[in-house]
């Protein structure tokens, strides 16, 4: 099997996982969703670290260097908001 | 990749979707989202790990800067202003997808001799425009919606005739040029110059897509563009060969697209109405009628003669709106709340899917002033008892509280769910002015027998009631 191939397995499954988990999600977590699921779509830090490993100021390594950049702010700034928010939600006592 | 790092990355996804997945409740949601960084923080190392030896300065100095700006957005930013935050980073998230398939063409493939199918393969040419197109248009769309939430950008639909011809015409040159470049394009410099072209056209795209959109259909926007963030991460995933950003991608496009189900739901219009419609955009100027005609019998009162009636109240239902946002009233509410319940009065909040700029918005920003989330009932749990309810306050919501969607069947909004607060005994709307809510509709609850205006900021008017109170109570 081609590597798209699997690719498009890998793809259609995990959508179907996606739905299944978060079907039932209650409105009052909708924000803190949102943005923990935007911070792991910037998972493409992992493509973006392998395209800016030369000291060569060429137009490839300075799109990956501004990748790197977008995608740290994404996965740092994301994951950090979305504990200072989860935080706050407190049951009564 | 080496097998050792292949199993690290499919042990990363299995976090990740344990982490969505304990998102998904209360208890567990902080926990969850500790386990999704964790399973981020691995893949990094495992990728840093897999580089070997290489020059890491542009690396080190982006996850450096990076880093500093997203951990000091965090940690600055207000809660009211969340929807603008993760707009920016459904923008960054599909714009870093974007350069990251760009990156990986000028490495490849400019440059050197041959079309883009010789030199990258047929599947990675297409995987590659898919991951520029969804990526572009999501960070250009991102952009004007948090120039819309911001402010920056006025927040009215901006559609001008043939905006969806102009869409329909890129997307067929957006086609057309990639099709070209996979057909017959060999030349180095025409490579370049149409992919260029692509780009640029995809941003325009997304500009254009957004514009048409209104402020109050921002939560359908923003989990949208959420969606396309995924979507774009997945499409780079195609291009790499890497499942585990197909994985991830895959995920956080479900999910985003089950909230945008949801908003659509929520206002009873379907997706491509949200999307194409540039809606209020005739109603504001067709005749219908005018402020005067439209509230004929509008009563309005003061904080101390409010104060009275909140004083002998049981049963009280808050239902917070955009208003409540902007003039930062969530502290000042839960005061009032404490007040009311201390006095032995109930106090529950009735939260509309689509109050705010963003899913949840109003859970987040009462969460932050310490409200049990206990006392947050959505509608379809609290609809039924705003006629047994002694008050209902309304504190900067418009649409989502005007009887025309259940009672007018010729209304715009007819058929959205709505909150049936004229149910309760008294009504009182804390509101700047009689000034229709976004889908620039007048609301007739204005005139009800059972209705009380309270004219002013919420933040204001709350503060004085909370001191009217307190001289009554003491």
């Amino acid at each position: 099997m081609s590597t798209l191939l699997i690719g498009i397995y890998v793809f259609a499954l995990a959508v179907f996982v996606g739905f299944e988990i978060i079907t039932k999600i209650p409105p009052t977590l909708h924000t803190p969703l949102m943005s923990g699921a935007n911070a792991v779509s910037g998972i493409t830090i992992v493509g973006a670290l392998s395209c800016a490993v030369t000291l060569e100021i060429s137009t490839a390594n300075l799109l990956g260097l501004a990748a790197i950049v977008f995608a740290t702010v994404n996965v740092v700034g994301g994951f950090m908001v979305t504990d200072r928010m989860l935080k706050m939600f407190k049951s009564k006592k | 990749m080496n097998t050792v790092v292949a199993l690290i990355y499919l042990l990363s996804s299995i976090m990740f979707i344990l982490g969505l997945k304990m998102l998904t409740r209360v208890k567990t949601a902080r926990r969850g989202n500790m386990l999704s960084s964790s399973a981020m923080l691995l893949a990094v190392l495992a990728t840093l790990l897999d580089l070997g030896e290489v020059n890491y300065t542009f690396i080190i100095a982006g996850l450096a800067i990076g880093g500093a700006i997203g951990a000091l957005m965090a940690i600055r930013v207000q809660m009211t202003e969340m929807p603008e935050m993760v707009a920016l980073f459904n923008g960054f998230g599909g714009g870093a997808s974007a350069l990251v398939a760009s990156s990986f063409m000028f490495e490849r493939a400019f440059g050197k001799e041959g079309s883009l199918v010789e030199l990258l393969a047929l599947d990675t040419t297409i995987t590659l425009f898919i991951s520029i197109l969804i990526g572009a248009v999501t960070l250009s769309g991102s952009l004007v919606a948090f120039g819309k939430l911001k402010g920056l950008v006025s927040g009215q639909p901006i559609l001008f005739p043939g905006n969806n011809l102009v869409n329909l015409v890129l997307v067929a040159s957006i086609l057309f040029m990639v099709l070209y470049l996979i057909l017959f394009a060999t030349n180095p410099n025409q490579i370049l110059l149409i992919s260029m072209m692509v780009i640029a056209f995809s941003g325009f795209l997304g500009v254009l897509l957004v514009t048409p959109i209104g402020g109050a259909d921002m939560p359908v926007v923003i989990s949208l563009l959420n969606s396309y963030s995924g979507l774009a991460a997945a499409a780079t995933g195609f291009v790499l060969a890497n499942n585990m950003l197909i994985i991830c991608g895959a995920l956080v496009g479900a999910s985003g697209l089950i909230l945008t189900q949801i908003m659509c739901k929520a206002m009873n219009r379907s997706l491509a109405n949200v999307l194409f419609g540039g809606f209020g955009v005739e109603d504001t100027a067709s005749s219908g009628p005018g402020k005067d005609e439209a509230y004929h019998s509008v009563k309005s009162c003061g904080a101390e003669e409010a104060a009275m009636i909140f004083e002998s109240a049981r049963d009280i239902i808050i239902v917070p709106g955009y208003g409540l946002a902007v003039a930062q009233a969530q502290h000042v509410t839960k005061e009032l709340a404490d007040l009311l319940i201390a006095n032995g009065g109930n106090v529950r909040y009735a939260i509309h899917p689509v109050a705010g700029r963003m899913p949840g918005h109003m859970n987040v920003l009462l969460a932050e002033s310490n409200v049990p989330h206990e006392q947050l009932f959505d509608l379809d749990h609290i609809n039924d008892d705003f006629q047994n309810a002694d008050i209902a306050l309304i504190l900067g919501a418009n649409d989502v509280v005007n009887p025309a969607a259940t009672k007018d069947p010729n209304s715009p909004i007819a058929g959205m769910p709505v909150l049936k607060v004229w149910d309760a005994k008294t009504v009182f709307v804390v509101k700047r002015s009689l000034s229709p809510g976004f889908a620039a509709i007048p609301n007739d609850l204005f005139n009800y027998e059972n209705n009380m205006m309270l004219f002013g900021d919420a933040k204001k008017i709350l503060t004085e009631l909370v001191h009217e109170l307190k001289e009554i109570t003491d």
